[in-house]
């Protein structure tokens, strides 16, 4: 069992967890990931580590409802269990001075690409950050990210707050303004990365993404997460979850991640006729 | 009864064990056999002739006292019975069920010479399950505490005989496991209508009755490194980490959707209930109606097909390149298999999957082959028949064709020696690995093998371990 500490919306449906686990938060590195499961009925699902804190043995996640899983984890709080948390799986994401790094996040993405950024910062980088949300609303991790970055920039698709567009037209004003970008960082929904991959793609501007494939064990041993990387098949959960962002099918991982779809339509319903107090109490919490 | 004559016992007729009816059962996940009851298990027992050298002992990777159970058996004493088999064997229930005794010790059985040998695993599984139903798991008496500590890193079957028998010599035992659940291959791989979980759990409680500690949740190698075992509280490791990493066919449109590694198929089901969804989160490709083929001849592939079948399958193939004589898997699941209604396609081998358009499988491109010379194997070599190819249609695959090395532990622990398959190289006497303290055995080191030969991998290191405590010798 692991303890929630601390449980907060940080936006509509964007929870953050700090929860006890000090082996992990000893362990972890950037670009790590966690696998949690709710309860005994629960599915295994995989978490980026966003944050943690050694003297406190916690570790931070950053969770949005979508599903049927991520809903009924963030209609727990503070002073709730996790049932499962395991990790830090997956490789630590590949830090070095390159120079300047720009580190685009999409909506939760953000929280994901968070940790690397600060990473990238400590190893000298000049550190340009761009946060992607639909609405002013679901902007994350702006004020954390300000603190570790030489330039912070936020685009909403709707206009309300920021850049009024896509990360990708603000990462080409950025390179077509002249700045010299060694390395970027993208992580989000599947389309915002793949765009942000022919961005660079013609600059030659090195690209990591970090994948997000259904998983099970989250340790090499089912292949449920594997993807196409450069022609070859891969275990994203041992082989990354970073990747080289020219060399990855994303249409196949878009294909594959809507596998379960139909599923996920049937499960959400039977938690929410089953659940219902629980996920109106999450609601109202939101609003409050 | 126990007068009886030699001759008089050869009379007696090798004793079915009772099943669920095949059409009753191919919708149910219920145990399939049904087991032995008291006075079948008295007749069969009484089989055996006692031989005064029992050879099939020595077809039993533990050494299981097996003429002496079985006598026990025959006097009605089966409480007796259970403890002896414990002696030897801390998973009776699971070994009664899922070894291969035809190849092991019921093949060398003296009886069988002649006619068909002792039902010896049946007699096992009547055994423990007796213990368990009626007084619970009794368990034997430790020796007194000595202080140190072991680590097993891996909760499959090596890893729980290796914990039972050291916890026995008096030693302090943690099980560090991956997964949330405790049991290896029997919780995650092999279904609960051939092993049933919950006898998969009484057999770890009674471990953990005895004072094994178990942790899940630990990825070794992530979570605490071998190194950092060895440095903080253990005094010796045992890596029983199993062969965990699905080979795939390599063929085109394998990453399609509605293709599946045996691994990921059965995980969903059987550890994470997704027969049970949406009580259950987990979801499974949903197979009603549907057509499905899985491709391997093991166990592995029999579970996974006949697994297919219960969640509702129209029709469920085995597609195997070589013959039927020829396929690894035990003769009684295949057996199973084909009386509930799964179609054997052999000599026949998948060249490609089908994309519908969308990303999803639609069928399959096959290619009949005709058996050749042996190969290395010694099995017969299948060759292809050159314009034999045609498609198939299928909605799901299965891919259950073995397993490669997990690369975890060998990423993370630099001075332990592997072969070129990623498997731990040990000296098969003792288990000792190239490091001071670690010990391997399992599938890690030989492979995926079977249930037993991990446990006597386990066991062998047991001995090892307990000899290396007490004189530091490498
Ligand atoms: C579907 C299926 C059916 C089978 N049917 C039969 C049968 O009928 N009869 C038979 O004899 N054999 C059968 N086998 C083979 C048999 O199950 C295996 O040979 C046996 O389980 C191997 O035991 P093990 O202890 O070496 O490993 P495993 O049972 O694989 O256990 C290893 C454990 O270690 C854990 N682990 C892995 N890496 C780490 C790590 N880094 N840190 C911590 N824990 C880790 C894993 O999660 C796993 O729980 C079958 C196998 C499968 C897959
Ligand atoms: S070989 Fe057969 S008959 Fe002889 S002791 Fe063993 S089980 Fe009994
Ligand atoms: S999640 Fe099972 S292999 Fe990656």
């Amino acid at each position: 069992m692991y303890k929630i500490k601390h449980a907060e919306f940080l936006a509509l449906d964007i929870k953050k967890f700090v929860i006890e686990a000090p082996k992990i938060a000893k362990k972890r590195k950037a670009g790590q990931f966690v696998i949690v499961r709710a309860n005994d009925k629960g599915e295994r699902i995989p978490l980026t580590i966003a944050d943690s804190s050694i003297e406190d043995g916690t570790i931070t996640i950053i969770i949005q409802g979508i599903g049927k899983t991520t809903k009924e984890l963030n209609a727990m709080q503070t002073g709730d269990f996790f049932l499962d948390v395991v990790g830090p799986l997956g490789k630590a994401s590949h830090i070095e001075n390159f120079g300047t790094a720009v580190c685009i996040g999409g909506g939760v993405g953000t929280a994901i690409a968070f940790p690397t950024a600060v990473a990238l910062k400590e190893a000298g980088n000049k550190t340009i950050s761009i946060i992607g949300a639909r609405t002013k609303d679901l902007v994350i991790l702006e004020k954390e990210l300000k603190e570790i970055s030489d330039e912070v920039f936020v685009t909403t698709d709707d206009g309300s707050y920021g850049f009024h567009g896509f990360v990708t037209q603000k990462l080409k004003e950025i390179i077509d303004c002249g700045e010299k970008i060694n390395f970027v960082l993208a992580i989000g929904p599947i389309p915002m990365m793949k765009a942000v991959a022919e961005v660079t793609r013609p600059f030659g501007i090195a690209t990591v993404v970090s994948l997000n494939p259904v998983m099970v064990d989250g340790t090499g041993m089912c292949g449920g997460c594997r993807a196409t990387v450069d022609n070859k098949t891969v275990f994203v959960c041992v082989d990354g979850p970073e990747f080289d962002a020219h060399k990855v099918d994303f249409n196949q991982l878009m294909t594959r991640n809507k596998m379960y779809n139909d599923k996920e339509k049937i499960a959400l319903n039977h938690f929410e006729c089953n659940y219902d107090i629980a996920y109106e109490k999450a609601k109202s919490e939101i609003y409050q | 009864m126990t007068e009886i004559s030699k001759k008089d016992r050869m009379k007696i007729p090798r004793q079915a064990m009772p099943e669920q009816n095949p059409l009753e059962r191919k919708n149910n996940f219920l145990e399939v056999n049904l087991g032995y009851t008291e006075e079948l298990a008295k007749l069969e027992a009484l089989r055996c002739i006692q031989c005064p050298k029992p050879v099939c002992v020595e077809g039993c990777p533990v050494g299981v006292k097996i003429r002496d159970f079985i006598e026990l058996v025959a006097q009605g004493d089966f409480l007796g019975a259970a403890a002896k088999i414990k002696e030897d064997n801390v998973l009776p229930a699971v070994c009664g069920r899922v070894c291969p005794q035809e190849e092991q010790c019921e093949i060398k059985c003296v009886v069988g010479k002649k006619g068909e040998p002792v039902a010896i695993g049946r007699l096992e599984r009547f055994v423990a399950d007796f213990e368990r139903q009626n007084v619970g798991i009794r368990t034997p008496k430790l020796n007194p505490k000595t202080g140190k500590k072991v680590a097993i890193v891996g909760s499959g079957p090596a890893g729980l005989s290796c914990a039972g028998d050291l916890i026995q010599k008096g030693h302090d035992v943690t099980v560090f496991e991956a997964l949330h659940e405790i049991g290896g291959v029997l919780i995650y791989g092999i279904p609960e209508f051939r092993l049933p979980k919950e006898i998969v759990k009484a057999e770890v409680d009674a471990l953990k009755d005895l004072g094994v500690e178990f942790k899940t949740n630990a990825v070794i190698g992530f979570t605490d490194t071998i190194d950092e075992l060895l440095e903080t509280e253990f005094d010796a490791i045992f890596i029983a980490v199993g062969a965990g990493l699905p080979y795939f066919l390599g063929i085109d449109g394998e990453n399609l959707n509605g293709v599946y590694s045996a691994n990921e198929f059965l995980t969903r089901v059987n550890l994470m209930k997704a027969y049970r969804f949406p009580d259950f989160d987990t979801p499974v490709f949903d197979v009603k109606g549907k057509d499905i083929a899985v491709f391997g001849g093991g166990n592995t592939a029999m579970d996974a097909v006949r697994t297919s079948k219960r969640l509702g399958a129209k029709n469920a193939y085995i597609v195997y390149r070589r013959s039927e004589v020829e396929m690894p898997a035990r003769k009684e699941e295949v057996h199973h298999a084909k009386e509930e209604g799964i179609e054997f396609l052999m000599l026949t081998n998948p060249l490609k999957f089908v994309d519908d358009g969308n990303g999803w499988l639609d069928g399959v491109e096959l290619q009949k082959m005709e058996l050749g010379e042996p190969d290395s194997s010694g099995r017969r070599k299948p060759i292809p028949i050159v314009g034999s190819e045609y498609v198939r249609q299928i909605d799901m695959a299965v891919i259950a064709i073995g397993n490669g090395s997990n690369p975890i532990i060998q990423q993370t622990t630099p001075d332990l020696s592997f072969n070129r398959k990623g498997n731990i190289v040990v000296n098969d006497a003792n288990m000792k690995t190239s490091k001071k303290g670690v010990f391997a055995g399992g599938d890690i080191v030989t492979g995926g093998a079977t249930v037993i030969l991990a446990m006597g991998a386990g066991r062998t290191a047991a001995n090892a371990i307990d000899q290396y405590l007490k004189d530091s010798n490498w």
